[in-house]
């Protein structure tokens, strides 16, 4: 058994139809939805975290493909250059889990990694480059 | 009961002024009432740190031999204006790269030049009897420039419109990286600190203002293109939108870019952040009813960038507590919010001009002129000439 956290992005003309279902159903795959989000550009956008064999993955992978919706690895890692970082305060308004905020106190920026469930909303939102994702 | 500005600068001499900075004044009014406020406190800090597209810095390169009349020149790949005298430059802020475009700008030249990186020079020309050369490339460093001054024409705006995005899609803007639907909300003042809103009608702040520019001294000269005091304002002064600004010179080599960075907005391009710091002088009773401005008392709207149209529609007014508490309610829905402003630098530099005034190594001037209190915003028509 292995796990795998992929970024699924649909597009308009497949966001109806039962992806999540086939997966569970034709190829034996467990898996969590971590994030889903169907507005943002007229795609739909979700973070599953597969869990089942090396060889189901694959071929589920393969399926999903065939559907048409392409198949990014998730971020294993966000990394914040305190260096860098001006504590601006533009990237918590991305962070939908609220992992990136702003102390209220000493108006600086706080990450709360566990929080984070690495959708990649806050790249290529940082104005001095603070930010780097690791896929 | 007024001050004067040679009073207080007598009591920064005598060690025995009182500075504050403009969130402490709050505070120290609150319990001490406006008439004791005015008579103890001399002098309150007011800073704001953010990016300033308006900005940039006049080089002069000194003469090579022979010498050249730079028709156009470029630092790093990014071209600087030289239709000016021979050797003399503006490097603008916003001014992208012709080999890395977004990437590297203006701004990233300016930060390259105060940290005493070299800097490729090339320049060229079409060559004249007293100026024969026609091209020129060779590195340069701070150093050997004859002069390096910021000299940014609009800045510290006082107020900003905030930005929403209605459109199905993300768009990037210069205010940042607006979610559809509604996704967030992102402004940009340093609200209760900020220069301008702490002295509404520009009544200490003017040409000739010394001011704290980027980690060094400089100066207010001149009002700011688009500056707009005609902005509907509150009862307490502060405008509901965009409204003054200032025009402001320094010197580059004294500079730190600790307090002046590159902004490299995603598929929007360059800009600079620059922090300012103004020091207000508490010269009466009335000075101090403007400084004790909160962000709850200071308003500015939300417009939707996805219009792309000169007047966007508004969603309506909201104040700055309510912004920097990172989530408002719109249009039914809970929705996040982001500054493109460091409130963290402004007090940053708010304590450092503080520092500065109480160890004796800051004065203040007055302002020899004001800064205009009316004045019309003029749109751009395409018109031709018969229609002007």
């Amino acid at each position: 058994m292995i796990t795998k956290r992929l970024v699924l992005t649909f597009p308009e003309k497949i966001v109806t139809k039962p992806i999540t279902y086939r997966l569970v159903k034709d190829f034996d795959l467990q898996f969590n939805i971590l994030r889903a989000e169907i507005t943002t550009d007229i795609e739909g956008k979700i973070l599953i975290e597969v869990k089942g064999e090396k060889n189901s993955i694959e071929a589920g992978i393969k399926y999903l493909l065939n559907e048409g919706i392409t198949i990014q690895d998730a971020a294993k890692d966000i990394i914040i250059d305190k260096e860098k970082c001006i504590n601006c305060g533009i990237c918590p308004s991305l962070c939908i889990t609220k992992a990136l905020i702003m102390d209220s106190k000493t108006h600086e920026l706080v990450f709360e990694k566990n929080k984070c469930i690495l959708c990649g909303f806050c790249e290529n939102c940082c104005p001095v480059n603070a930010i780097r994702l690791n896929i | 009961m007024s001050k004067t500005i040679e009073e207080i600068n007598e009591k920064i001499k005598s060690g025995k002024a009182l500075v504050l900075n403009a969130e402490e004044i709050i505070e120290y009014a609150a319990e001490n009432g406006v008439k004791k406020t005015a008579k103890n406190v001399d002098i309150v800090t007011t800073a704001t740190f953010g990016p300033m597209c308006s900005s940039g810095a006049f080089l002069n390169f000194g003469h090579s031999d022979p010498p050249i009349r730079m028709t156009k020149t470029w630092l790093n790949d990014v071209p600087a204006y030289s239709g000016i005298a021979a050797v003399d430059a503006y490097i603008g802020a916003t001014e992208l790269s012709e080999t890395e475009g977004m990437a590297y700008g203006g701004a990233n030249v300016i930060v390259d030049l105060i940290d005493k990186k070299p800097v490729k020079l090339r320049a060229i020309s079409y060559g004249t009897d007293c100026y024969p050369r026609r091209e020129i490339e060779t590195f340069i460093t701070i150093e050997n420039l004859n002069q390096a001054y910021l000299f940014n024409p609009r800045n510290a705006y006082q107020n900003y419109a905030a930005a929403a995005n209605s459109s199905k899609k993300t768009i990037y803007t210069y205010m940042g990286k607006l979610l559809p639907n509604l996704g967030n909300v992102t402004y940009c003042s340093a609200g209760q600190l900020s220069p301008l809103l702490n002295d509404p009608y520009y009544r200490t702040i003017g040409i000739g203002t010394r001011i704290f520019l980027a980690g060094a001294e400089g100066y207010v000269v001149w009002h700011g293109t688009q500056h707009n005091p005609g902005r509907t304002r509150l009862a307490n002064g502060t405008p509901e939108g965009p409204a003054g600004t200032i025009a402001v010179i320094g010197d580059l080599k004294k500079m730190d870019t600790r307090y002046l960075r590159a902004a490299n907005f995603y598929k929007y391009g360059v800009s600079l952040y620059v922090g300012i710091g103004i020091p207000i002088p508490v010269i009466d009773e009335e000075m101090v009813e403007f400084l004790c401005i909160k962000d709850e008392d200071i308003y500015t709207e939300i417009y939707d960038y996805s219009v792309q149209r000169r007047n966007r529609p508004s969603y309506g007014k909201i104040n700055y507590k309510q912004l920097r508490s990172g989530v408002i309610e719109l249009k039914g829905k809970k929705v996040l919010t982001g500054s493109l402003s460091s409130y963290s630098k402004a007090i940053e530099i708010a304590e450092l001009l503080k520092s500065c005034i109480n160890n004796k190594k800051f004065y203040l001037t007055g302002h020899v002129s004001q800064i205009p209190l009316e004045q019309q915003l003029n749109a751009l028509n395409v018109l031709s000439e018969d229609e002007l």
